[in-house]
């Protein structure tokens, strides 16, 4: 009997498998994936310890063999037979689904430079040992994109002692996602660690011994490193017909244009309340679309409404942000060593995003309370006064 | 041999809220439940290294600062990824308004 089959074995994938399980769905589920490795948190990557990369699973084969899912390592999906209603792999027989969910994520973006190839990337196990492994024997590095990530690995790779340069396009630092104020903070304490960051350059060519920019300037990097951000792994998609918008499109039941096929996480770009198609990269997404997702492939009918989440930790730092904060924000809550929290209010005055950072956790139990605070009217006021505890206003929502 | 060990006043913990207690090497997290009830677990999570005291209580419901994995703090019960090791909890009990835990 046909079942369920996922195609990507990430934390959307895994999550969505064993959450139709849960929710009483009692035929196969077969989740394939093309990496070797079973299935791990892909943050910990940039967040090595001591020992080197973290190695931790989502899910152990034991505990996907007690939920009766079945896990193909190693196994790349290469068609979506839409007529037949078959995944074909690159090897082995078709395989027949009711139910079909994509959780492809996303690859990491390659430069496009002449020499681009000499720049590594950070998407997988494998790019992180590489990284890692290279990291022992260089003194300079040259990280290309201050994003998230690279700014991860710039923290990481001058801890290791080497000498690290942090090249972006735009003009700050974390332009895309973290509020200008936060992004300042952060990038100071970069500095302070001896990262050196520069905005508003392109990168010309890379060569064996250095980066060279638009403007001439050549910096020397055993290791190169890109961390420009991502594409959306769609092609499966693409190839079967479904619409892509910066993703596979589906609406807010995390359904595409195929009412058997679902897609979630990193590569699918979801119906909001708003009627855009927002794409997120973040942790937490893949886990919450992932439920969704696992909750319709069994049967149910839920929609995705949940604020996006997401955290990243550099040196002693932890940022954490939720909701929409593209904005200017309403409100700073200044909270002591160093931690402060910003709120994002729309013109009706209702919470639509906050972030903040601080030491360690300083800031999460506030970000948590903003989260289930998102779409209540506050009072700027009261947000900004570190004495008010902000529970309160959560019992009085 | 059971060893109750006085760790704070009552309302040294907020009603709904943790605190962290340290003792010798070990770290505890203690909770007061909205029905005023206390409770003692581990202090850090079990997925990653992290202190619970951060975390955000919610009904009998703690949930961890870094990722937001969720334990039933009155069992140490492991309710949402990615935590999926349970807390080891400890009884706890009140005495005038003091609060003592057996570890
Ligand atoms: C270095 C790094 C650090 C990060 N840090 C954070 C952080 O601190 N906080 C945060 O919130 N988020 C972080 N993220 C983002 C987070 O890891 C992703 O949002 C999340 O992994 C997305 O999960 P996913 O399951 O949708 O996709 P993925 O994790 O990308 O999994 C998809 C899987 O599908 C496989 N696949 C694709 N096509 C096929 C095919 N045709 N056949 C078979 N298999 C296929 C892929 O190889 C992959 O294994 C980080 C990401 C990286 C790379
Ligand atoms: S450390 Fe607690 S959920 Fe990850």
């Amino acid at each position: 009997m046909p079942g369920i089959v996922i195609i990507g074995a990430g934390e959307c994938g895994i999550r969505a498998a064993l959450t139709a399980r849960e929710a009483g769905y009692d035929g196969p589920i077969t989740v394939l994936g093309d990496e070797a490795a079973l299935p791990y948190e892909r943050p910990l990557l940039s967040k090595p310890n001591s020992g080197g990369v973290v190695e931790k699973l989502i899910a152990t084969r034991e505990a996907l063999d007690d939920m009766s899912i079945t896990l193909e390592t190693d196994v790349s999906v290469t068609a979506i037979d839409r007529d037949e209603r078959m995944v074909v792999r690159a090897q082995g027989d078709p395989l027949p689904f009711r139910k079909l969910l994509l959780a492809t994520g996303a690859r990491a973006r390659r430069l496009s430079c002449p020499g681009g190839d000499r720049a590594r990337v950070l998407r997988t196990m494998e790019d992180a040992r590489a990284i890692y492994s290279a990291a022992g024997t260089a003194r300079s590095a040259v990280i290309v994109g201050a994003g998230l990530i690279g700014l991860e690995l710039a923290a990481e790779l001058t801890g290791r002692g080497l000498g690290v340069t942090v090249l972006e396009a735009g003009p700050r630092p974390l332009g895309r996602n973290v509020p200008e104020r936060l992004a300042s903070k952060l990038t100071t304490r970069h500095q302070q660690a001896g990262v050196e960051v520069l905005c508003g350059v392109q990168v010309a060519s890379c060569t064996e011994s250095d980066v060279v920019l638009e403007d001439g300037r050549a910096i020397a990097a055993d290791l190169i490193v890109a961390a420009i951000g991502v594409e959306p792994n769609v092609e499966l998609a693409v190839s079967a017909g479904l619409t892509i918008q910066n993703g596979i499109r589906v609406d807010r039941r995390l359904v595409t244009d195929d009412p058997d096929i679902l897609a979630a996480g990193d590569c699918a770009a979801v119906e909001m309340r708003s009627g855009l198609h927002l794409r997120y990269e973040t942790w937490q997404n893949a886990q919450a679309q992932g439920e969704v997702a696992g909750r319709n492939l069994a049967g149910g009918n839920k929609e995705f409404d949940v604020p996006v989440w997401f955290w990243s930790d550099h040196y002693e730092i932890g940022l954490q942000g939720v909701g929409d904060t593209s904005g200017q924000p309403a409100a700073s809550r200044e909270m002591g060593r160093d931690s402060e929290i910003l709120f994002f209010l729309n013109d009706a005055g209702a919470l639509i995003g906050a972030a903040g950072l601080g030491q360690g956790s300083a800031v999460a139990k506030d970000i948590k309370i903003a989260q289930r605070l998102i779409g209540t009217t506050l009072d700027p006021v009261l947000l900004s006064d570190p004495a008010h505890n902000l529970k309160k206003l959560l019992r009085a929502a | 041999m059971a060893d109750w060990i006085d760790a704070c006043a009552k309302d040294d913990i907020e009603e709904e809220d943790l605190i962290r207690f340290d003792h010798g090497d070990r770290t505890f997290a203690i909770y007061r439940s909205p029905e005023d009830e206390f409770f003692c677990t581990d202090g850090r999570c079990t997925h990653e290294d992290v202190h619970l005291a951060d975390g955000l209580v919610m009904d009998h419901t703690i949930e961890c600062p870094k990722h937001n994995g969720q334990f039933d703090y009155r069992t140490g019960e492991a309710k949402r990824a990615p935590v999926c090791v349970n807390l080891a909890t400890y009884p706890v009990k009140v005495e005038g308004d003091r609060v003592f835990i057996e570890i």
